[in-house]
């Protein structure tokens, strides 16, 4: 498990870190905590001649108050995100769904938008910003542009990066006082999910005001389950209720068939566990 | 029989930390791959991507210009200086056996066989220069699915070697009725389709992959007058006779070391590929080689273990008296047969009666070659599958009867006034008593409990349902008689040889012919010398592993180093003490036989004179007074061959819960109660028992080898591969009956495979039991939630496993960050 070798270079700024890029373009890798991309060169799947490291950016770490959102520095770890307290008030639903993120090992390295933009499907990150409407912002040579969470996921470890970009910063609309769940179907612990479920609730008394739902690895990308989300506006937080809403949850959706389970199966799963993540988010799981 | 071990004040029986694992757990000791030698040369393999296909060339010239570079060779190059890979149990005289190089230059048999090897300075300059190793492939119709490849000699189908004409290896066979062991089963089955019951299955058993946790790694030194080769192997002394036997190079002329080596399960038992092809391009360059494997290499080239497909007919009256059991399995061999090979199933064919006194009993096996990875034994090797298939099938004869699945076992099983007993296989089980370790099992479960749990759920229909599997296994372990080997036309005997050496200063080296890799043999080894020689525990170090130190052994497998190497030690010991015995007279100016030996001290009945053991070899050291004509030495050695297999058995009892919705089997309890004899460290058992467990739950669960058409290996890395980890399982509710081994002095049993032996059909049992009230009486493994799904929804048992993965770390990725 020996990379090819490559060169390195580490910048300070992410002015730095863009110039490295245009300067190496096609033969140059980015790399944030590495949990993705090392395995990558370690079986000698990919062998750039550069690798630009993130890592010493100190600018892209930490999450901030925005007003009406948060805004999470690309490089902030999964476990910086998770415990922090403004994510928890904010938007929980980003650290539910971190609690169930690989393991502690994986966490304390791999960084929230490095997950994002590797874009694999079965990633946790990636339904949840979606289902919060999260905005993403990316630095290239002609200045920054922020592109909203329905666009930028565009196909199997594909977004609208382009590739003289470099993702900064995800904002994520403040949803204080709503309710979350991440349910995440897997068959040993340190496995990609088969399926999960993200969902947050606004209640108002006993029904569901709002909710927003995050498919993950029920499609080529994160997937909003928008068919569900508007059965369930207006419903009671029922069993039944929420049953009947959730029911809708593999709406449009086209998920793979491997050795986890066939596409019918996960349109099956996806319903199931819809439902419960709902009625957790609501209180009543 | 059958009484709680008495607590004792000696080493026996003492949960001892163990010796070993600081240095074990910490990582600084000597790993294979931590072994650096001056001017050493690293290799790496160029493999084939292919399962079958013809090398029709292969070009070297860019890889040999890389950097530093040293060489680069093909099977043509190394010639027979490669030597061959061995088969050491042929099952039947005329085997089909094809010629199996370490590195073929004609024709390659399953992906992942090496073609060529890069020799260069770093590992990570002939990893660079083995991608530029260009080689052409002709295609070839592969053998991949085993029940295909077992007919293909009779309708065209694809060979795994077109030259043989056939895919089938061997068919071996036993029926009670020729063997005079049993009655004949074809008319117990005819008996029971007229007025009886006849419970007809087809059971697979999925391809799996040992995954131990240290990867195969090689060190081969040829500067010295001996060649020296470093191993991750459990069988440093057959490795060393086959690297002769093939090569032509003496024995003398070789030393092989298995320094401490990180796990096994049987993928270590083999004599590799890679070893060879080390041994024969250090001999070639003169210089030091390295070639320590990948985890994705050691997933598709360590042997693969289990795969058969197991047709089963029992046959029992109507009040549930079994009359007769006919086995018949088609084994996958795949691509070559390995060192123990066909054997494996053969092994399971003495099992598959396991505790009942069936009056008639057929098994059969046809061993089958594929363009697959080769198998071989793995943690239990035959057992395990013959105690699935008998112990579902008991459940499935209970459920017929709607009788609860322990009744019926009673009903069958040997009771414990009938030890010794001889069984329809022909085995003589010398002791045990399932009654007491089935009752002790049912306290420790809540049994009856859990049964009124379950039938309330189903009653209220709870979509979580209960279930609850009973495995009343034994197994046959400790290899193993010679002679009985030499029956089988097994190629080896099963003896172990031991050797206690008495230090000038009072301590004590004890060498074992047994190789351990993490079964904790320096701690327990140190704890039957201690007691059985008076000496103090830490005053004794267990030596092994190194041909130079150890010179003769059988190494480790089979559950064999304590029954038959503790034997062993036992009986050097002893002749120790006896040496020992007229030095003491003389010394002690008394008479032989008025001395006693206890407590380390020969002591003068009757008076307060005496003295200690190690006092004895301080004065041998010495020689300056001892008897006419004895030797200056108390240093002893023993060979034991075992006069029987040794035979564990235990209860166990699982529950699991099933969520109906999405199929998730969850581990609600288990609990098991082992009769392993006499235990030597209770710590060290539960370890054994507690690893082994898990590792038959993930068969039933988890873990399972999938190709795809194209004979690509799809569960190539442990994405895919779900090995679990502690998060995944439950704690266990462990204990013990004990009764004693007959066949050993110091009434022990073999514990290594018990755990993995037990716990699969234990757990596929319960999910089936969960699932009865849907109409489902079988799920095949491993039992994944889709599976279960399907059986619930669709009927039949799951479904075949989707022969791909999900493409995590692609190639193809976009703006990876």
């Amino acid at each position: 498990m020996i990379p090819a070798a490559f060169e390195y270079v580490a910048p300070t700024s992410v002015e730095e870190a863009l110039a490295a890029l245009a300067e190496h373009g096609d033969d140059a890798k980015v790399i944030a905590g590495g949990q993705s991309l090392l395995p990558v060169l370690r079986m000698r799947l990919n062998a750039p001649e550069w690798v630009i490291d993130l890592g010493r950016i100190d600018s892209l770490r930490g999450v901030r108050d925005g007003g009406d959102h948060l805004a999470i520095g690309a490089m902030t770890t999964h476990h910086d995100v998770g415990e922090d307290p403004l994510i928890h008030e904010h938007a929980l639903l980003i650290s539910k769904a971190i609690t169930h993120l690989a393991d502690a090992q994986v966490r304390h390295r791999g960084t929230f938008g490095g997950a994002l933009a590797h874009a694999d499907p079965a990633g946790d990150l990636g339904a949840p910003a979606l289902a919060l409407g999260s905005t993403f912002v990316v630095q290239g040579p002609g200045g920054t542009r922020e592109i909203p969470a329905d666009d930028f996921f565009v196909d199997l470890f594909e977004t609208s990066i382009s590739e003289d970009e470099i993702l900064t910063e995800v904002r994520v609309p403040k949803h204080g006082g709503w309710g979350a769940a991440y349910e995440k179907f897997v068959r040993i612990a340190h496995q990609w999910p088969i399926v999960a479920v993200a969902a947050a609730v606004r209640m108002e008394g006993d029904t569901i005001a709002e909710a927003r739902i995050g498919l993950t690895n029920m499609g080529s990308t994160p997937l909003r389950a928008r068919a569900a989300e508007q059965a369930l506006a207006g419903q009671p937080a029922t069993e039944e209720g929420v049953a009947a809403g959730a029911a809708a949850a593999a709406e449009g959706t086209n998920p793979p068939s491997d050795l986890n389970g066939d596409a019918d199966y996960r349109r099956h799963l996806a319903t199931v566990l819809t439902r419960r993540a709902v009625l957790a988010a609501a209180g009543r799981g | 029989m059958t009484a709680t071990q008495e607590p004792t004040q000696g080493e026996i029986g003492r949960d001892r930390r163990r010796k070993e694992d600081q240095r074990l757990i910490t990582g600084r000791t000597r790993w294979t791959d931590n072994i650096t030698l001056p001017g050493m040369l690293h290799l790496a393999m160029v493999r084939s991507p292919f399962p079958h296909a013809r090398i029709t060339g292969i070009d070297t010239s860019a890889a040999k210009a890389g950097t530093n570079v040293v060489a680069v060779y093909t099977g043509a190059d190394l010639g027979e200086s490669q030597g061959a890979c061995i088969n050491a149990w042929p099952v039947v005289p005329d085997q089909v056996t094809p010629a199996h190089l370490p590195m073929p230059s004609d024709r390659v048999a399953f992906a992942g066989e090496t073609v060529a090897v890069v020799v260069a300075r770093s590992a990570a300059e002939a990893r660079d220069a083995a991608e530029l190793v260009e080689v052409d492939y002709e295609e070839l119709p592969a053998a991949l699915d085993l029940k295909e490849s077992a007919e293909a000699h009779t309708n065209g189908g694809a060979l795994a070697h077109p030259d043989l004409g056939t895919n089938v290896s061997a068919v071996w066979r036993f029926d009670s009725a020729e063997a005079g062991t049993g009655g004949d089963v074809e008319q117990a089955i005819a008996e029971a389709r007229q007025d009886g019951i006849v419970i007809e299955r087809e059971y697979r058993q999925q391809r799996l992959i040992p995954a131990f946790m240290e990867p195969r790694s090689v060190v081969v030194d040829p500067t010295g007058e001996q060649i020296t080769m470093w191993s991750a192997t459990q069988v440093p002394h057959i490795l060393r006779f086959a690297l002769a036997a093939t090569t032509g190079v003496p024995e003398s002329k070789i030393r092989v070391i298995a320094p401490d080596v990180g796990g096994g399960f049987g993928g270590k038992l083999q004599q590799t590929p890679e070893e060879m092809i080390a041994f024969a391009v250090a001999r070639k360059l003169g210089k030091p080689v390295k070639f320590t494997e990948t985890r994705s290499e050691s997933l598709l080239t360590a042997h693969h273990g289990r795969d058969q497909w197991q047709r089963l007919t029992l046959a029992a009256t109507k009040d549930g008296h079994v009359t007769g059991l006919k086995v018949d399995l088609l084994a996958d061999l795949g691509a070559y047969v390995a060192i123990v090979g066909g054997g494996v199933p053969v092994l399971g064919a003495f099992m598959f009666n396991a505790i009942y006194k069936f009056p008639a009993y057929q098994f059969q096996t046809t061993n089958v070659l594929t363009n697959k990875t080769w198998t071989d034994a793995y943690r239990g090797a035959g057992r395990p599958e013959a105690t699935f298939a008998i112990e579902r099938l008991m459940d499935e004869l209970a459920n017929e009867l709607g009788k609860d699945p322990l009744e019926v076992r009673e009903m069958n099983w040997i009771k414990h006034e009938e030890f010794p007993f001889t069984t329809v296989a022909g085995l003589e089980y010398d002791s045990g008593n399932y009654e007491a370790a089935t009752a002790r099992a049912k306290e420790m479960f809540g049994y009856d409990a859990l049964r009124a749990e379950q039938a309330e759920r189903r009653s209220r229909g709870d979509k979580v349902q209960l279930g609850i599997g009973v495995s009343t296994f034994t197994e046959m372990c400790g290899l193993a008689p010679s002679r009985v080997l030499g029956s089988l036309n097994y190629g080896a005997g099963g003896w172990e040889h031991a050797e206690v050496r008495m230090l000038p200063t009072g301590k004590v080296e004890v060498v074992t012919g047994a190789s351990a890799h993490g079964q904790g043999h320096e701690t327990a080894f140190s704890q039957i010398v201690a007691d059985r020689l008076g000496v103090p525990f830490e005053d004794v170090e267990v030596l092994h592993g190194d041909t130079q130190i150890s010179h003769k052994g059988l190494d480790t497998y089979g559950s064999r180093s304590l029954v038959v190497g503790g034997e062993a030690l036992v009986r050097a010991v002893d002749k120790v003490i006896e040496k020992a015995k007229p030095v003491a007279a003389h010394l002690l100016e008394a008479s032989a036989d008025d001395l006693e030996f206890s407590g380390g001290r020969f002591s003068v009945r009757g008076t307060d004179q005496g003295m200690a053991i190690t006092e004895i070899a301080t004065a041998v050291f010495a020689a300056h007074n001892l008897p006419d004509g004895v030797e200056a030495s108390i240093d002893s050695e023993a060979t034991y061959d075992p006069v029987n297999f040794n035979y564990p058995h235990g209860t166990h009892l699982c529950a699991v819960e099933v969520d109906t919705e999405t199929g998730q089997v969850r581990m609600r309890k288990y609990a098991c109660c082992d009769d392993i004899g006499n235990v030597i460290n209770p710590l060290i058992v539960s370890g054994q028992v507690h690893g082994g467990l898990v590792q038959g739950i993930a068969q039933a669960l988890w873990e399972e080898a999938v190709y795809d058409e194209n004979g690509t290996l799809v569960t190539g890395s442990f994405v895919d591969y779900l090995l679990p980890t502690a998060a995944d399982t439950i704690s266990f509710d462990l204990d013990h009956t004990t009764s004693p081994a007959t066949t050993n002095s110091l009434g022990t049993k073999g514990v290594g495979e018990a755990g993995t032996i037990a716990s699969t059909p234990a757990v596929v049992n319960a999910v089936v039991d969960a699932l009865r009230p849907y109409g489902v009486h079988d799920v095949a493994m491993p039992c994944t939630p889709e599976r279960v799904w399907r059986a619930i929804n669709t009927g039949g048992s799951g479904g075949e496993t989707t022969e791909a993965a999900a493409p995590h770390f692609d190639e193809s990725e976009g703006a990876a960050q």
